[in-house]
Formats: structure tokens, C-alpha cells, sequence
């Protein structure tokens, strides 16, 4: 509820897990308790609503006991009305109970939705520090193969499988996709998930705030490996993440396009392993589905889609597009090479280049003000900044700008 | 290929020795005992010359009674081969830490889930659901039969046409391991090439029919047949039930017919709907299946909905509050549950306000649904109330149901979701609703009903002892996979490298424990109240003082069920008709005009049951032969018109006379 | 309820005639079969409507391939078209001939309705044939899929509307005019305008629409 501060919000968070407390001292509840601002504001949600719902489900359930023990029919003292059926004022009631905690609940819903919209950049790096707008966050590229992960640093020039190394206070942009099915890119402590699909990009902004180990996985079933596909999260100091991409930089095997179709080959357990250099484009053309020479990648097959397609001169372009068709097997199979020219061949007369196309940018910025969304634009008579001192918990602080353009 | 292996292709398509899991130990001793139990079963039958009885009297009955009690049996004995799978999920995660595997592999592991949540949702929770409705809804709306008694018949076969299939999965070949959903690309042939997901999709195909012809029969029963005087708002809640009900499977399940279509021709003929390449959109596959996946949620506990409302009312010897509200609140729930289908998918990147708006009409849902839950609470306020086990049940479900609602509002909140979605706590909350609402709806309901089927209540004591152990074995499952879902567990996984997770699943697989004795003692339960039948026996027809018609005749009712159709002047009908001591007609019966049994619906669904199997296997002659089979018998069957008889007056008159002497008898024993 | 003042004045047997229908007789055999029927259809109207939005959300995805403008041949689908529209008046007379029971004039409507579906189907399967034999395979891309699939689908409805038609013809000419034939011929007048109306959206959304893309 917009009413809520943060700090009552975090005390009924307590107040509520407060009896678990003991029992549950020795587990990590992540999810509730998580090391990102993101995570962090996705918990205080999670226990708001909860809050707000009890307001009802509570009385409900002592009603439902209260009324089962007293007017069981060994108790001839209680009232017996057995025509009584209707009480428009009992409708109302219960109609209208119901109505007002979804009222407050879907406003908090509308709002929460829209902050914590993971395509959205970041406004603050948590509670207390807003994020300065020029702040250019890091971008991670995270691809989810057949069964672990790719982490790729484009600034850094590096990349990982199955470990995500992150500098903490760093706002991060995450391009997400898959080489094969759908995974889901999750690491409960940094914030929620999103899906990791074939052929398509995902985006995710968040930002850790705490040093440590963390783990992360895939949260949609995705085949025989699944369980195994986990990866660690490490969060370090900025400086210490300087020095670990060096050390990344300074090992000996790099990420080509080869190194990469050999990787994407299922694979259960493996460990963490480090590339000091990555190929151009290396994830674009995962996106794009054009890795393997030959194939043409799906954003130009797209802009073609968009003038209506070849024609009929078309018509038989198979082997630059099929992906993954003859089935996983002969995915790996590379191609004899006259096919390979072939197809390239056949690309280059259909398109100037093959080159995979940035996904447009569906990315929507951080909310400049935050009162329209609030539906409060205007200034409270008694106080004028009662905007600052009601502030809801789930936005972060904007610093005043200029108007969204 | 060797000219030996392509004849043997040509001849058996996929399926060759290696199809069969004899390198198994599980699935082999599995099979023996099935093997085994099955022979008894058939030795017995045979034995017993009981055969013609059954093929007569039951597989080729077009009575809508029988055929309910089939659905009942299907649910049961599906239900059982469910909960085995539950339980082997169960020891696996319990004991698969320290970087122990387990005792089963991805290969098993992975079929087991996805046949778990198809088993359960498909041949567990729909055959129960129909078969209350078929039972009960023409007996409650005063009617002899429903609209198309053969079609019911067809329906129920083709349901368990569908059940055979995926049961033949577990020892020919293998079942689908990709999810109950079977989400492309892993669904599509490139990753799931073998037969596991063909046999997914025609069990529920052959499924789906029924299904659908069988919503399609109640609602054209329900409209067309009510007893005079029953108009609409004097329908029972569980007659209203079932009605929107029908109304959301025959609006929901040709979506999936059409989708599973589009993914076996992606698999068949190599077409690019949900494929990577070529334009297919996974995402599209997704959309679809949750546009008939929200509103199957529905359907399994609208009628639920419906038997509380029933129990509630009669044992609190009152009327239910607010009918009105309880039936708009089921109209309401019946067409919002078309507009919330994104909320199984928050998670691929819809964007916030596509987000906020399905979020919000989810939570809408919840008020009409919390309407429901406050009538019911109104109509316990100064009542009378009894607590049979079907009250019981009613109590349970009314505590435990709220919380699986707040859950489920609240992973409709999308933030919360992006943090609880696919985890543990999401397979709590839709356990919570599924067990707490629809299974303890069903207990509830064979409880209440089964004296009019069978003439004996269920006996208490064991039922009392099966509740306990449900209750109580429900709640030690589910609470350890709420928490682990707030720890960040997900879905799914068959081994963990977390060794402070493994108490919270053995306190699951304890729950688990106890649930199966809950299970036991039912069964027992049954057994016993079946031993000791004449000590329970009911004579009145109306054992627990009921409201509604279904009570006004005699338990088991005839097969006309009422020798006059009853005119309906109130709510509770049956409940006025005693105060008014409206007498029983005595005389000028008149012959009854009834549908004749048929073996046309049994036929076809065998052979439907064979093409399925040839389709699965790519036994492409086999396939061919069956579907010409199918339409042969069907036309075949269009050619007989012969298809209703008279029960003569005088048959109609003894019944009814025996009737009455034993309704006398029963009164002067009472003064 | 009004009966409790008035009990003293009520006999035993008006009560049960107030309960009870006493002079019932037996319902019309099949009076829920046009509901039934109708209900049915919109079920299939469903499985259309999934397809055409299949078809609207891929309907663009040539994979680089021909679009419609490349493949489609109007004229030849409005042929087909008129054929459909035609076998539905012819199908509306057979009706009419029926309602003054006339047998033999029944069936040469219906015969005539069936040789035009059977021309739609011909047609239909030459299009088909064609499009394949020039490399526009149902595989080539997802507007492929999409397309053979609707059309396809609309195809095989009238497949069993034929074999249907057959059956009805058969069983007219052994029983003639009775109730029970008169009630299928009308199930299959309106599975038949069904198909009809589905074939305009096709026409439309499919053929027009795709030519302006």
C-alpha cells in the first residue's frame, strides 16, 4: 500500500517470521532475504501482499473454526435459524471486503509491476543511493545451452561458463537468450527471473549490493541436465572484479565461433571454465541463430519477412535456415563444406551481409518522476513534500530531471 | 537397412524388442505385479462368469448412473498410478544429496513428473469431476437420463481410451519428459524424438473427445431437461456448477485439441509452428495451451464448488446463504477465468502493463471466489450442524483452501512472481488448491453421494481415520516445499548439492508417508462399508435428511430414476416436498421410455485406443486399417435406428410397489 | 410457498399432483439435438478461431521464403469460392424439398450439393498439389504451416461433409423422410452453412488480406 514505509514493511516482514524464526534459524531464505536491491524489493512485495491478504484469510479462518465448534448440533443452546439465507448487508459486506483488498492490492500490483519491470534500467543502487542517469550500467550477455551457462563481458572482453562474477554497486544489464529450449535465467539472491529462449532476447536490469557466493540456475525444466545446470554467483568489490577480468584475460583459450558450436553441444556438470577473449558478434549471432557458417541469421531472414519475403526464387533456401530440424544430433555434425558455400552463396545473394542485427531495444527507461505512477501528482495542501515522506517502498528515489523524452 | 529391418519397420514401425524396458528392475517387477494382479483379475472374472454381466450391465450401459460409477472407478484406480509417481518424486528428492543420484535417472525421474502431472490433472481430476456430475446432475434436475446417452458412453471411453495409453507408455517405449505442458522446443522432435511425447499427445487427443462430447451432453442435458418448475435460479448450486462447468470445457478443451494438433503435426509432418527455425514461435505454443490450461483449473473445481455448497447446506439442516450471490459468483468466476491465462508466463518478457492487467483480472478472481467461501461460512452461522465425514471434508477444505488462495493472489502479483515462479512454492500452491479443493471436494462428495449409488453409507470409522491422515499428511508435504520455494528451489530437480535442504523433503516424503496411509485407510474404508453393507444399509433413500431431488427416490434409484418426474415449486426442492408430506403416486404408472444399450461406444473407442498406438509407433498400415475402422463402425452405427425401448407400466408399477412396502416397513420400524 | 395455510383443504392427492407430473408423456425423441448440435459447432468454431490465430500471428514468417502474393492465384480461389457459396443455396433447396417431403427431390438437391463440395475439394486439392509440387511445402516456413494447416483443416471438414452427405443419401433412400433422417439433414445443414461461413474468413483474412500484405 502506498502507506507503507519501508521500515513498517521490513517490521511486519519480521513480525511475520518471527515464530519461524526459531526453527528456521539455520536456513538461508534467499528469497526473502536477498543480496540485491532488485531481489530486495521483490521480497518487500512478496510480504505486503501477504500482509494485506491475512487482513482477511485470518478472520475467515477463526470465523470458519468459531462458527464449526458452536454450532455443532450437540450444542442445543446456539441459535438455529435454519430459513435464515439472505442479509443484504451480509452481501455487501462480503462483497465488498473481498473487493477493497484487491483495490489496494492491484494498485500495488500496477505500480510494482511497472518499477520492477526487469526491462526497465535501474534508478538507485539500493534504498538510500540513487543511481546517477549517466551512469552507463555493465552488460552481461547469458546464453543457457544445453546444460549450463555462458556468461560473455562485452566490455570485459571475456566470458564464463557457469560462473557469474560480479562487481557489487554496479547496476547490470543482462541480454538474455538460449541456444536450444527454453531455460530460466535465475539467481534468487540478485533479483527475479526471466526466461531464456531460443532464437529471441530476454533483458534483465539489476545490481548487487553485498559481497559473497551466491547460486543461480535454470528455472524452467529443460531436459535430461537440468538439475545440474547451476552456476555461481560471486559478488566482489569493484576493484577485486577489475583484477579477476585481468586474470580472465591473461589465460590462454579463447571463444571463437568453433570453440563456441563445440560448447553448445549438450553437456551435464561442467565446471567453471574461463575464455580470456571472445569473437565479435559471438552474441548477436547466438540470438540470431547464425553461429555455424552457412546459415543466415534470423534478423535478416526477418527484414526480408518485412519486404514479403524472396518470391519464389526462395523457395528452396533450406539449408541456410534450418537450425536444429534433423534434430540435436546433427546439429553438431558440421556441414561438408560445399553445402557451407553453397548456402553462404545463396545468403549473400538474397542480402547485402549476414551479420546479426542488434535486437531493437524494447528497454524502457527508469521513471524520471515517480508521482504520475503514484496517481498523487499533485502536492498534498499540508505538506508539500509529503511525496518525499510517503514515499512507496518498491521506488527508488529519482533525482529530479528533465522530462522523459 | 538391411531388407530384413525395413519389413520390420514396414510392419511395426518405431517398435521393435528394445521398446520394452526388460533392462529395468523397476519398471520389470512393476510390470510383473500388474502382469500378475491383471491375470487374477481376469481368472477371477472369468471364474465367476462375470463377463456377459459386465459387458451387459456396465461397458455397454448407457445409464448415466453407471456410467458416473465408472468415471469413479477410472479416478480411482488412475489416482493410484498417480500417487506412486508422487511417491517415487518424493524418496528420490529426499535422498538424492551429497552427490548421491538417487535411485532413478533423468531418463525415469523426468517421465515420472510429467506423467504425474498428466495422470492427475487429465485422468485423475476429470474422470472424478464427470463422474459426480454425470451421476448426480440428472437426478438432481429431476431427469430420467441425459440429453445423448450414447454419446456418454462414447465419452467415457474415449476418457478411458486415453488412460490405457498412457499407461501402456510405462511398460511399451517410454512416456514424455518434457513437463505435464510439454513445452516446445523440448516437446518438438528435434529434442524429444522419441515416442514419449506421441504418447502424450494421443492420450490426451483420445482424452479430449470425450471430454469434450461429454460437456457438450451436460449442457444440452441441463438446459433441456430440468423437471418442470425448475427454472434457473431454482437450480441446485451443484446443477449451477456443472453447467458452467461444461460451459468452460467445451469452451476451453477444442483450444487444446487445437494446439496439440499444431505440435503433432510439428512432430508428424515436419510443419514449423513451434519450432526455432523457419518462423515457428515456441511463444505461440505457450499462449495457447494456458488459454485452455487457466480454464481447465476451473473446471476441476467449479463442480467442487458446487458439492460443498450441496453439504453445507444439508448439514447444517439450512438453507445456503446467498444463493443468488453463490451462483453469479460462478458465473463471474466461469468468464473471467478466459482473461488471466498470462499469469503461468509473467516470466517471458510481456512487458508491465500486459503484466499488471492479467495480474489484476487474477486477483479479481479471488473476490467472487471469496464470496463463495463467506456463504458457506453464513450458512454454518446458527445451524445445526453435523459432522459426518462429508462436513468434515467440507471444514478441511475451508480452512486449507484460503491459504492456497492467498498464495495464489499472491504469485498473481507479477514482481512476486518473477522471484516465486517454477519454484517450490508454487507447487504447493496449486497442491494446496488441487488438494484442499477438488480431492477433499471429491472425498467429500463420494461420501455424501455414496449411499444413493449404493444403497450403504461408508463407514465412519475408517473415513474418520483416512481424513486425519490426509489432513494432517497434506500439510507436512506441502509446508517444506513452501519454504524451500521462499529458500529459492525450484522446480523439477532431481538431485541438489544443498545438503541443509534434505530434512524439509524427508518431512515432505513423511507427509507423503502419511497421505498413503490415508489412502489405505480409504481403500479399507471402501472394503469394509461394502463387507458390512447391511449393517449400513439405508432403505430411506434419504440418509442424511437431504435438500434435493437426487434424495426423492430410492438408493440405488431405478434406472428410470423417477417413475414421475417430480415439479419443482422451490430452491430445495426435495426439502419442501417432505414438509408438504407431499405422498409418493401410488398407482397409473405409465411405461417409461428409455434409450437401449449399445457396444458401438466401446468399439470405437478400442479402436481409437489401436490407432493412437499405431500413430505413436509410426505403424502407418495399423494406423490407416483403425482410422478407416473408426469410420466404418461409426457409420455403421448411424444405421441403427433402433435405439430406445419402453419399460412396460407394469414393471414400472412392481418397482415402485416394492418400493413402497419397503418405505412402510421402514416407517413402522421408526414408530 | 403457499402450501402450508391451505393444508387443512388438501388431500393426499393433490399434493402428489402438485409434486408430481402425473400425465407425462415421452419427450420427443431427440428434442436436445439441435442444442447439442449447435453447441458442438461452437466447439469446432474454436478449434477455427485457434487456427486463424495462428494464422494471424505467423501468417508473416516466410522464413525468406514466398509470401501470398507470390503463390496465390485469386481467381482460381474465387472459382473455389462460388462453389462453396453454390453448394450451399443448392443445400438450402434440398431443405426446402424436404420441409414438402419430397424424397426424390431431397436427394437430387443433396446429390447436387455434393458434386459442388466435391468441386471444391477438387479444386482445393489441385491448389494444394500445385503449391507443394512448386516447393511451397507446408514445411517451407511458419506462414506455410499456418496456411495449410487452416485450409487444410476447412478441407477435411468438408471431406466428412461429403462422406456424411453419402450416409444421409443412403438413409433417406431406405426410410425415407422420417423424423430421425429429417433431424440429421438438419445436423448436416448446419455443420454445411458452418463450413460455409468458416470459408469466408478464409477467403478473407487468408486469400484477400494476404494478396494486400
Amino acid at each position: 500500500m502506498p502507506s507503507l514505509s519501508p521500515v513498517s514493511a521490513r517490521l511486519m516482514r519480521f513480525s511475520m517470521l518471527l515464530p519461524l524464526a526459531a526453527m528456521l534459524g539455520g536456513c538461508d531464505w534467499v528469497v526473502l532475504n536477498p543480496a540485491g536491491d532488485v531481489a530486495r524489493q521483490q521480497a518487500d512485495l512478496v510480504v505486503i501482499s501477504t500482509v494485506l491478504m491475512l487482513l482477511i484469510i485470518v478472520p475467515v479462518m477463526a470465523l470458519t473454526v468459531w462458527f464449526a465448534w458452536h454450532y455443532r448440533a450437540s450444542n442445543k443452546a446456539a441459535r438455529y435459524e435454519p430459513e435464515w439465507n439472505h442479509s443484504t448487508q451480509l452481501e455487501l459486506v462480503i462483497w465488498s471486503a473481498p473487493l477493497l483488498i484487491i483495490i489496494a492490492l492491484g494498485a500495488v500490483t500496477w505500480v510494482g509491476t511497472h518499477l520492477l519491470d526487469p526491462y526497465r534500467s535501474l534508478a538507485r543502487i539500493d534504498k538510500e543511493r540513487p543511481l546517477h542517469p549517466e551512469t552507463e550500467p555493465m552488460e552481461v550477455n547469458v546464453v543457457a545451452l544445453d546444460w549450463k551457462w555462458l556468461f560473455i563481458y562485452p566490455e570485459q572482453g571475456i566470458a564464463t561458463v557457469n560462473e557469474l562474477v560480479l562487481p557489487v554497486d554496479r547496476p547490470v544489464r543482462f541480454r538474455i537468450t538460449a541456444s536450444s529450449v527454453m531455460n530460466s535465467f535465475y539467481a534468487p539472491a540478485l533479483a527475479g527471473q526471466i526466461y531464456a529462449m531460443p532464437g529471441m532476447e530476454t533483458k534483465l536490469h539489476a545490481v548487487l549490493n553485498k559481497t559473497g557466493n551466491f547460486a543461480g540456475f535454470s528455472a524452467n525444466y529443460s531436459g535430461a541436465g537440468f538439475s545440474d545446470m547451476r552456476f555461481a554467483l560471486r559478488g566482489v568489490e569493484a576493484g577485486k572484479f577489475e583484477e579477476w577480468a585481468r586474470k580472465v584475460r591473461a589465460g590462454s583459450q579463447g571463444l571463437d565461433r568453433e570453440t563456441y558450436l563445440k560448447l553448445e553441444r549438450p553437456s551435464e556438470k561442467e565446471p567453471v571454465r574461463h575464455f580470456a577473449t571472445v569473437a565479435p558478434d559471438l552474441f548477436d549471432a547466438v540470438v540470431n541463430l547464425c553461429v555455424r557458417p552457412g546459415k543466415m541469421c534470423m534478423s535478416q531472414m526477418m527484414a526480408l519477412d518485412e519486404q514479403g519475403g524472396t518470391g519464389k526464387a526462395g523457395m528452396l533456401n533450406l539449408a541456410a535456415l534450418t537450425y536444429d530440424k534433423n534434430g540435436r544430433e546433427q546439429i553438431s555434425a558440421i556441414l561438408p563444406g560445399d553445402q557451407i558455400a553453397a548456402s553462404q552463396a545463396f545468403i549473400k545473394a538474397l542480402c547485402a551481409d549476414n551479420s546479426p542485427l542488434r535486437a531493437r531495444s524494447a528497454e524502457v527507461g527508469a521513471p524520471e518522476d515517480l508521482a504520475p505512477l503514484r496517481g498523487a501528482n499533485l502536492p498534498s495542501p499540508a505538506r508539500p513534500d509529503a511525496a518525499e515522506g510517503g514515499r512507496l517502498s518498491l521506488a527508488a528515489p529519482a533525482p529530479a530531471k528533465s522530462p522523459v523524452s | 537397412m538391411t531388407s530384413q529391418d525395413q519389413h520390420w519397420s514396414m510392419l511395426f514401425g518405431r517398435l521393435s524388442l528394445e521398446s520394452l524396458p526388460l533392462h529395468e528392475p523397476i519398471i520389470v517387477a512393476t510390470f510383473a505385479a500388474v502382469a500378475l494382479g491383471g491375470a487374477a483379475l481376469v481368472g477371477a472374472l472369468t471364474w465367476f462368469r462375470l463377463w456377459g454381466y459386465l459387458w451387459r450391465e456396465w461397458f455397454t450401459s448407457v445409464d448415466h448412473k453407471k456410467i458416473g460409477i465408472m468415471y469413479m472407478v477410472l479416478g480411482l484406480v488412475m489416482f493410484l498410478r498417480g500417487f506412486a509417481d508422487a511417491v517415487m518424486m518424493r524418496i528420490q528428492q529426499a535422498i538424492a544429496f551429497n552427490g548421491s543420484e538417487g535411485y532413478l535417472n533423468s531418463h525415469h525421474y523426468d517421465q515420472v513428473f510429467t506423467a504425474h502431472g498428466v495422470i492427475m490433472i487429465f485422468f485423475v481430476a476429470m474422470p472424478f469431476v464427470t463422474g459426480l456430475m454425470n451421476y448426480v446432475v440428472p437426478l438432481q434436475i429431476g431427469a430420467r437420463d441425459v440429453s445423448f446417452p450414447f454419446l456418454n458412453n462414447f465419452s467415457f471411453w474415449m476418457t478411458t481410451a486415453g488412460a490405457v495409453l498412457v499407461m501402456a507408455s510405462l511398460f511399451v517405449g517410454e512416456f514424455a519428459q518434457t513437463g505435464w505442458l510439454a513445452y516446445p522446443p523440448l516437446s518438438g522432435i528435434a529434442y524429444s524424438p522419441g515416442v514419449g511425447v506421441d504418447y502424450y499427445i494421443w492420450a490426451l487427443q483420445i482424452a479430449g473427445v470425450g471430454t469434450t462430447l461429454s460437456g457438450i451432453n451436460l449442457i444440452a442435458t441441463i438446459v433441456k431437461m430440468r423437471a418442470p418448475g425448475m427454472t434457473m435460479m431454482r437450480m441446485p448450486v451443484f446443477t449451477w456448477t456443472s453447467l458452467c462447468t461444461n460451459v468452460l470445457i467445451v469452451a476451453s478443451f477444442p483450444v487444446l485439441t487445437a494446439v496439440l494438433a499444431l505440435l503433432s503435426l510439428d512432430r508428424y509432418v515436419g510443419t514449423n509452428f513451434f519450432t526455432n527455425d523457419f518462423g515457428g514461435s515456441p511463444m505461440m505454443y505457450v499462449n495457447l495451451i494456458w488459454i485452455w490450461g487457466h480454464p481447465e483449473v476451473y473446471i476441476l473445481i467449479l463442480p467442487i464448488f458446487g458439492v460443498f455448497s450441496e453439504v453445507t447446506a444439508t448439514f447444517c439442516g439450512k438453507r445456503l446463504f446467498g444463493y443468488s450471490s453463490m451462483v453469479y459468483a460462478t458465473v463471474v468466476i466461469t468468464i473471467l477465468s478466459y482473461l488471466v491465462w498470462l499469469h503461468h508466463f509473467f516470466t517471458m518478457g510481456s512487458g508491465a502493463s500486459v503484466n499488471s492487467f492479467f495480474g489484476i483480472t487474477t486477483m479479481v478472481i479471488s473476490i467472487p471466489t471469496g464470496a463463495k467461501l463467506f456463504n458457506w461460512l453464513f450458512t454454518m452461522y446458527r445451524a445445526r450442524i453435523r459432522f459426518d465425514l462429508p462436513m468434515m471434508w467440507t471444514v478441511a477444505f475451508m480452512l486449507t483452501f484460503v491459504i492456497g488462495g492467498m498464495t495464489g493472489v499472491l504469485l498473481a502479483v507479477p514482481p512476486a512472481d518473477f522471484v516465486l515462479h517454477n519454484s517450490l512454492f508454487l507447487i504447493a500452491h496449486f497442491h494446496n488448491v488441487i488438494i484442499g479443493g477438488v480431492v477433499f471436494g471429491v472425498f467429500a462428495a463420494i461420501n455424501y453421494w455414496w449411499p444413493k449409488a449404493f444403497g450403504f453409507r461408508l463407514d465412519p470409522f475408517w473415513g474418520k481415520i483416512s481424513f486425519w491422515c490426509w489432513v494432517v499428511g497434506f500439510w507436512l508435504a506441502f509446508t517444506p516445499l513452501y519454504v524451500m520455494g521462499l529458500m529459492g528451489v525450484t522446480r523439477r530437480l532431481r538431485v541438489f548439492d544443498d545438503p541443509s535442504l534434505q530434512i524439509w523433503f524427508v518431512i515432505a516424503a513423511i507427509g507423503a508417508g502419511l497421505i498413503a496411509c490415508g489412502i489405505a485407510a480409504m481403500l479399507i474404508q471402501y472394503a469394509v462399508s461394502i463387507i458390512r453393507r447391511d449393517q449400513l444399509r439405508d432403505e430411506s433413500g434419504d440418509p442424511w435428511n437431504g435438500r434435493t431431488l437426487e434424495w426423492a427416490t430410492s438408493s440405488p434409484p431405478p434406472n428410470y430414476n423417477f417413475a414421475f418426474t417430480p415439479v419443482v415449486h422451490d430452491l430445495d426442492a426435495w426439502d419442501e416436498m417432505k414438509r408438504a408430506g407431499a405422498p409418493r403416486p401410488a398407482g397409473n404408472f405409465r411405461a417409461i421410455h428409455m434409450p437401449k444399450n449399445t457396444g458401438a461406444g466401446i468399439i470405437l473407442a478400442g479402436i481409437s485406443t489401436v490407432c493412437g498406438f499405431a500413430l505413436i509407433w509410426h505403424i502407418w498400415w495399423l494406423a490407416g486399417v483403425s482410422l478407416a475402422a473408426l469410420l466404418i463402425t461409426a457409420i455403421a452405427h448411424t444405421f441403427n435406428y433402433a435405439r430406445d425401448f419402453h419399460i412396460p407400466a407394469e414393471t414400472v408399477a412392481e418397482t415402485e410397489a416394492e418400493r413402497a412396502r419397503q418405505l412402510a416397513a421402514l416407517k413402522g420400524a421408526a414408530a | 410457498m403457499s402450501i402450508a395455510p391451505a393444508a387443512a383443504a388438501v388431500t393426499d392427492a393433490d399434493l402428489t399432483a402438485r409434486y408430481y407430473d402425473l400425465d407425462e408423456h415421452d419427450h420427443p425423441e431427440g428434442g436436445s439435438t439441435m442444442l447439442g448440435f449447435w453447441i458442438y459447432l461452437m466447439s469446432d468454431l474454436l478449434i477455427f478461431a485457434m487456427l486463424f490465430a495462428t494464422f494471424g500471428v505467423l501468417g508473416a514468417n516466410y522464413a525468406a521464403g514466398p509470401g501470398p502474393r507470390d503463390l496465390f492465384d485469386l481467381p482460381l480461389v474465387a472459382l473455389n469460392t462460388s462453389m462453396l457459396l453454390f453448394s450451399s443455396i443448392t443445400y438450402g433447396f434440398a431443405m426446402l424439398a424436404m420441409q414438402k417431403g419430397v424424397v426424390r427431390q431431397t436427394q437430387l438437391w443433396l446429390v447436387i450439393t455434393g458434386l459442388f463440395g466435391a468441386a471444391f475439394l477438387g479444386i482445393e486439392l489441385y491448389e494444394f498439389a500445385h503449391l507443394i509440387h512448386e516447393g511451397a511445402t507446408p514445411q517451407r516456413s511458419a506462414f506455410l504451416s499456418a496456411f495449410f494447416t487452416l485450409v487444410g483443416t476447412h478441407g477435411l471438414h468438408v471431406t466428412f461433409g461429403l462422406i456424411w452427405l453419402v450416409v444421409l443419401l443412403v438413409q433417406v433412400e431406405q426410410r425415407g423422410l422420417i423424423p430421425a433422417n429429417r433431424r440429421r439433414l438438419m445436423c448436416l445443414s448446419l455443420f454445411w452453412h458452418f463450413l460455409d461461413v468458416v470459408w469466408i474468413g478464409v477467403f478473407t483474412f487468408v486469400y484477400l488480406m494476404g494478396m494486400l500484405r
